[in-house]
């Protein structure tokens, strides 16, 4: 166990966990930030998508202790940012989630493109976005609502 | 939590209107004539207004305040609680997993209620069987594509006897003709007079008046919701992180259990040594269960490291050396064996048969198939002096109550359960399996406890959807129509484990012979199908799959209509539309989806279009489907069209999203899914073994939504059940391959593959099988068993 | 003529008998030697050089008792099962002789005088010292007798006839021991012992030729053993690992990883597992001093190739206008981008990073292939990473394709992996 200090959606959060913990049971159980989700434990689906400096990362397979000073931000607080803010609309005008549980991770990914790459083409939205599981089907509209961001 | 709609937003398509103008009341009569007219969805203002709050404590005074006792205010049933505040508050029958039944249901009692979506809040229903019993199923649960269709009436009627009771007691206040006053925005209003009172200023007034026995409900065309794409009202908790599921509850003092089940289906615990698991930092305690251990930790973390440290034996039991090929052998050695249980039989199958034209016979295997939905089994549970508290996603919320009650030890009343959003259902959470082991961990516990599986325990101790084996075989007429048919199904019953009073008194289970024993086409002259129930070894368990019974069904009639269609070297759309000539809806989908994919355009070398149509759940749907095939056998998608007749629709929004989702589900399952066993252990054990379709390998998808008078359909399971028949037989068409068994083994499709002869598909003769049947029905009617 | 015809039988005949002479003539008695006093020194460096030579690994089956033998060895000529060398009398080797076992390590002769297939590497024991051959053998003595009777082994024609293994040793074993290079620092000598007796990594590492023998020439440049490639491990800096510190490599055998050079997989991570982990350091140490010492050889795929696709990449993406293998991109970014990254330094921990491995500049994929199939863990003072198998569901033609892309996108050479080549994999 160390204490750590996280740079959290802008507020410095402490945690007093192992060093090798990844990010994601930090964020959930200690933080009590239950947005980012659990899918696989193993970078497959997705699900546990956060932003480490902007960058979308896989929280399940992040040590915490991999985290340093990077600022973390997750599903809570990307709607702060322009991107994610134009992500969120895009995804509710085009009415994209069914179940949701995906979805915080969906909106990561998608945010992080669009931040690094404002007007995707469809292998760049294949290219961010085919590590997100969703079981739901909501690909098609996912697709979509990014190119609607895009345009925002 | 309680959730409320967005602002109204952009719809997202339009609808096609169909006016059958002989609708219901002549039933299968030869369609007239076709109007199509696209209803243009408003465009309509929207606000930035997404709630970027953080996450927020769960409160599940919300559902007590408006759903229990404690409730103040206007309670004229159990859906409807109007506070004084004219606070709006639905109270939900069906759970929402993904359906948007939260929105459907809430546009429903809306409707009738005379509020707006944005006036309304919503709660999930607490586990009670006399108030929220769903009236198709019969018990308190949500499946079976049944929640629209059994609520489309009820909600409506709620709503309506909600408002005509606040419009009585306005003008009883206002001492005018009730008839001159009428409902708008949560209001009454007198227009005569230009009085209006809210709705919380008349809950008082409105409690005393009586309910009303008979209410009128509007006529479609006054519907202001009912038809429109409303926003989904779940949604903008689900893009921020405030949407909470099972698995994200969080409640004061609560330690967090991970839990390894015995690796062996149906085996017992032997013994653990966690003396390394103690010495981890955060784990708690140990917990042993008959078949499991659990591990305690202050996170979820320190329970998983706890529970990996633990030297733990097992007892495989009798499974120890169970194997999917010898699980195939003995089912097909129990179908042949038969007897079936008669689903339907009529006229001379046998006889007409041997004097067909042409006869053709296939045999189609499918796997065991785990559910596998994005949130993995999870649920809470604080065990206090006499009773419980469980924080869960449920299907079937009073079910839960009730098994969890007799883990506990208790009465079911004592158990209170709260339901969550469900991450994903697909039948899985109609099994409470995963709240009774959460039970059994918190008994031990003097703490509430989140127990939370790992992927690889979700995806290896399910309870699967059964695997099939059906021996199917037509005899066809001078004109290619079949004249004698006959289908065997055998499979494990999910009936018989799951709702054992469901079964036929004959044995057969309704849900295993679904859409096979009635065709979309109707039934067939001289025909014979039956069922023969395989009982697993104890320990593998069957269980509810997206599309129930029909998903194996349709992909084995489906597939074989198409082979019909080959055989007598008809075009598979041509084909069905000949057999669907007294079948209009049906008829038309098929059509309109032809027309919608390009059927019989042009289509580059090993890639093909298939189709399909089906009734299921009481929507009439076409689907083709456009793919490739590599000469090393990789399939890939390419195009997908859908057209749907799920009669009246309350949300279109909601039809496009289950049908596009529904056939995505099911193609990512005939393309990849199947669950083995070896050593009796379940082979796979996550996404990278249980293959799941990604976007970059998802083709656009054409839903084309007819609207048509008729009463609505289910719709949630409807794009599974069309998704593998479609595909197989565009992969047909794309190589002259018959793929009969799931999922695709893409070795058959390489250039130059052999073609597959196992001789466990080896069909029975059809003769066999009638005389099997024949003799058990002539024991039945011995008084035999 | 008739004459020319008579030398010419004679001498055949006179060929055959000494042939069969050969080849069947009893193998002389084993050389006797004095035993050395059993003490626990003895039986602890014994242990030592059981571990340096890595007996357990060969010796013992997946989950069955140590030593027991019975690991199955698939060559191309069929298949060989390792024998029971606890010291169990009917199953094992209980009854042999001091001298017995140091015949049966050096000569690679057994008890009964049976020839030895060199799938027990004694051409690198044969530069064992007598001393550590027969500690070993106090050790294995004491080990807890295991009755487990050898399989059999099942080798077509004529690989099953032992007697014609004298004529492959006359080929190819070699004619001296260890003999210590007084011009060359200890550490230097120490890790020659290790690396051409006791490790005997040039077993896996030197090339081969047709008659299975090494190619003593090209020593430790590399070869493709049980379907993957041992790297070239010379002191060249771009094929070999001249360009690795000594540090790098005492900590890539310390542990499977080392920072910047990728995890160990396959059978050298079972090297490292069974093995050189728990080595001391100074022995590690001394391994990477002789490593570093050895003839450059430029065999091999370069290992540090910074290709413009990779340099154009960012963590999150290729460059756009990636012209990779699209069908093998599909793959990547669906199952594989999330881990490693598109610019090679891997997204959650450098552990993932492809960059600059001999794996992904290889332009047929072995290594990244089995990988694929059989996924891969690590753990280290960095960290723990894994990658799960995909071999269940993704077909012979993906992962090939997938191998494609990942050696044109991290090591800039021209992927030729076929689908034929993952089903070989498979079949491994």
């Amino acid at each position: 166990m160390v204490a750590i200090v996280l740079n959290v959606n802008g507020q410095m959060r402490q945690a007093e966990v192992p060093p090798d913990m990844p990010l994601l049971w930090v964020l959930r159980d200690v933080l009590g930030l239950t947005g980012t989700k659990y899918g696989c434990g193993i970078a497959q689906c997705g699900a546990c998508t956060v932003h480490v400096d902007g960058r979308p990362v896989r929280s399940c397979v992040l040590p915490v202790s991999a985290v340093g000073n990077a600022a973390v931000t997750t599903v809570e607080a990307v709607g702060q940012t322009p991107a994610g803010a134009k992500t969120q609309k895009a995804w509710l005008e085009l009415e994209v989630v069914q179940c949701g549980y995906c979805q915080s991770g969906q909106v990561m990914s998608a945010a992080a493109l669009l931040a690094r790459t404002p007007s995707p083409t469809d292998a760049d939205i294949d290219i961010a976005m085919a590590g997100n599981i969703c079981r739901c089907g909501t690909y098609p509209r996912i697709r979509e609502a990014i190119k609607r961001a895009a345009k925002s | 939590m309680t959730l409320r709609a967005p602002p109204p937003l952009i719809g997202t398509a339009g609808v096609e209107v169909v006016a059958d103008r002989r609708k219901v009341l002549l039933g299968g009569g030869l369609v007239l004539g076709f109007a199509f007219a696209a209803v243009k969805a408003h465009a309509r203002s929207t606000d930035q207004r997404v709630n970027n709050a953080g996450a927020q404590p769960v409160s599940n005074k919300d559902v007590a305040d408006v759903a229990g006792a404690g409730f103040v205010g206007f309670k004229p049933d159990a859906f409807i609680r109007i506070s004084p505040q004219n606070q709006v508050t639905l109270i939900i029958p069906n759970v929402e997993m993904g359906q948007g039944i939260y929105t459907g249901e809430c546009m429903l009692i809306a409707e009738e209620l005379e509020v707006g979506l944005d006036q309304v809040a919503v709660v999930p229903a607490p586990p009670d069987e006399a108030l929220y019993k769903q009236p198709l199923l019969q018990f308190q649960g949500t499946g079976g594509s049944t929640s629209i269709r059994g609520a489309w009436e009820p909600l409506r009627k709620a709503g309506a006897a909600a408002r005509v009771m606040l419009i009585q007691a306005a003008a009883q206040g206002w001492g005018v003709n009730p008839a001159e006053c009428h409902a708008e925005r949560a209001q009454v209003l007198h227009l005569a007079s230009g009085r209006f009172a809210t709705y919380g200023q008349l809950v008082n007034a409105a409690s005393r008046i009586p309910k009303p026995q008979q209410v009128a409900l509007k006529d479609p065309s006054q519907f202001k919701l009912i038809g429109k794409p409303a926003p989904r009202i779940d949604t903008p908790a689900k893009v921020n992180g405030t949407a909470m599921y099972g698995i994200d509850i969080m409640v004061p003092g609560m330690k967090f259990a991970v839990v390894a089940n015995c690796p062996v289906l149906g085996g017992t615990l032997a013994g653990v040594d966690d003396s390394a698991a103690k010495a981890i930092p955060g784990v708690l305690q140990t917990v042993r269960l008959p078949n499991a251990v659990a591990v305690i930790g202050e996170h979820f973390w320190a329970a998983k490291q706890g529970l990996d440290a633990c030297r733990i034996s097992w007892n495989p039991g009798a499974n120890a050396k169970l194997g999917s090929p010898a699980l195939w052998a003995d089912m097909a050695r129990v179908a042949q064996a038969g007897p079936g249980a008669v689903a339907v039989q009529q006229g001379d199958v046998a006889g007409a048969y041997k004097g067909a034209k042409k006869q053709v016979e296939a045999v189609y295997r499918q796997p065991f198939l785990c559910h596998a939905p994005m949130e993995p089994q999870a649920a809470v549970v604080h065990v206090t002096g006499g009773g419980a508290e469980i924080w869960a996603g449920t299907q079937v919320p009073s079910r839960a109550q009730a098994f969890a009650a007799k883990v506990l030890g208790v009465a079911p009343e004592k158990v209170i359960i709260h339901n969550q959003l469900i991450g994903g259902g697909f039948g899985r959470k109609l099994e409470t399996d995963y709240i009774e082991q959460a039970c059994a961990i918190a008994k031990q516990c003097p703490y509430p406890v989140k127990m939370v599986w790992t992927r690889e325990e979700d995806m290896q101790h399910d309870n699967y959807r059964p695997m099939y084996l059906d021996r199917i075989s037509a005899g066809l007429d001078a004109d290619g129509r079949p004249v004698s048919w006959s289908h065997r199904v055998a499979g494990a019953s999910v009936t018989a484990r799951y709702a054992p009073p469901g079964m036929k008194p004959n044995g057969v289970d309704p849900d295993a012979v679904e859409d096979a024993a009635e065709p979309v086409y109707g039934v067939f002259p001289n025909m014979l199908v039956d069922f023969v129930q395989w009982h697993p070894p104890a320990g593998v368990v069957v269980s509810w799959w997206r599309g129930v019974g029909p998903t194996h069904n349709i992909f084995v009639v489906e597939s074989f209509v198409d082979e019909l269609a080959h055989a007598v070297g008809k075009d598979p759309v041509a084909y069905r539309r000949d057999l669907l000539r007294n079948v209009p809806r049906a008829r038309a989908v098929l059509d309109r989806a032809a027309q919608a994919a390009g059927w019989g355009s042009p289509l580059p070398a090993r890639t093909g279009r298939g189709v399909i149509v089906q009734k299921c759940f009481g929507s009439y749907i076409a689907a083709v489907v456009e793919a490739a095939v590599s000469d090393e056998g990789d399939v890939t998608l390419r195009k997908i069209t859908t057209a749907v007749d799920c009669g009246l629709t309350v949300n279109p929004t909601l039809v496009r999203q289950q049908l596009e989702g529904g056939i995505l589900f099911g193609l990512t399952a005939a393309l990849w899914q199947g669950i083995t066993l070896k050593d009796g252990r379940v082979e796979q054990s996550n996404f990278n073994d249980y293959r799941m379709l990604r976007i970059n390998e998802t083709p656009p998808i054409d839903v084309i939504h007819m609207s048509t008078a008729n009463p609505p359909g289910g719709i949630g399971e409807t794009g599974t059940t069309a998704a593998a028949p479609a595909l197989t037989n565009a992969i047909f068409a794309a190589t002259g391959v018959r793929i009969r068994e799931l999922p695709i083994d893409r070795a058959l499709l390489k250039k130059g593959a052999k073609p597959q002869g196992a001789a466990v598909l080896a069909p029975l003769g059809v003769a066999a099988a009638a005389a099997l049947a024949q003799g058990l029905a002539a024991k039945a009617a011995e008084g035999e068993p | 003529m008739r004459r020319v015809l008579s030398v010419i039988l004679s001498l055949a005949v006179i060929g055959v008998i000494v042939a069969a002479a050969i080849a069947y003539w009893p193998a002389g008695p084993a050389r006797a030697v004095a035993a050395p006093a059993r003490t626990p020194e003895l039986i602890a460096r014994g242990q030592y050089i059981a571990t340096a030579a890595d007996c357990v690994a060969c010796h013992t089956t997946e989950g069955g008792q140590l030593y027991a033998g019975g690991r199955a060895f698939k060559l191309p000529f069929g298949t060989i099962y390792s024998p029971n060398i606890t010291p169990d009398r009917e199953t094992g080797i209980g009854g042999w002789t001091d001298a017995a076992f140091l015949r049966a390590v050096k000569q690679g002769v057994d008890d009964d005088g049976q020839e030895l297939y060199p799938a027990l590497p004694y051409t690198s024991y044969h530069r064992m010292s007598d001393g550590d051959v027969l500690a070993l053998k106090a050790y294995l003595d004491t080990l807890p007798a295991a009755h487990a009777p050898n399989h059999p082994n099942a080798l077509s024609f004529p690989f099953n006839q032992r007697p014609l293994v004298r004529f492959w040793k006359i080929l190819f074993m070699p004619r001296s021991g260890f003999a210590p290079d007084a011009s060359k620092p200890a550490d230097w000598n120490r890790g020659a012992y290790l690396v051409t007796a006791l490790g005997h990594c040039g077993e896996c590492h030197t090339p081969r030729n047709l008659m299975y023998g090494l190619k003593t020439g090209q020593a430790l440049s590399g070869e493709t053993v049980q379907g993957w490639s041992a790297w070239n491990i010379t002191s060249d800096p771009h094929h070999g690992i001249g360009g690795w510190g000594a540090g790098d490599i005492a900590a890539y055998l310390k542990s499977g990883y080392a920072p910047g050079r990728g995890a160990a997989n396959g059978p050298m991570k079972e090297a490292i597992d069974y093995s050189l982990s728990k080595l001391t350091p100074d022995d590690l140490t001394a391994i990477a001093v002789y490593l570093k010492s050895t003839p450059a050889s430029d065999r091999g795929p370069a290992a540090d190739a910074n290709p413009p696709s990779l340099s154009a990449s960012t963590l999150t993406g290729p460059a756009s206008g990636d012209t990779g293998d699209a069908y093998g991109r599909r793959v990547f970014e669906g199952a594989c981008a999330s881990c490693h990254a598109w610019n090679g330094q891997g997204q959650q921990t450098p552990m993932a990073a492809l960059h600059g491995l001999p794996s992904v500049a290889d332009p047929k994929g072995i290594n990244v292939i089995q990988t694929v199939l059989r996924g891969s863990s690590v753990t280290a003072p960095e960290g723990h990473a894994f990658m799960p198998s995909f071999r269940a569901d993704y077909s012979d033609a993906e992962i090939a394709a997938a191998a494609n892309y990942v050696v044109e996108h991290f090591g800039g050479a021209s992927g030729r992996a076929t689908p034929k080549d993952v089903a070989k994999a498979r079949a491994q």
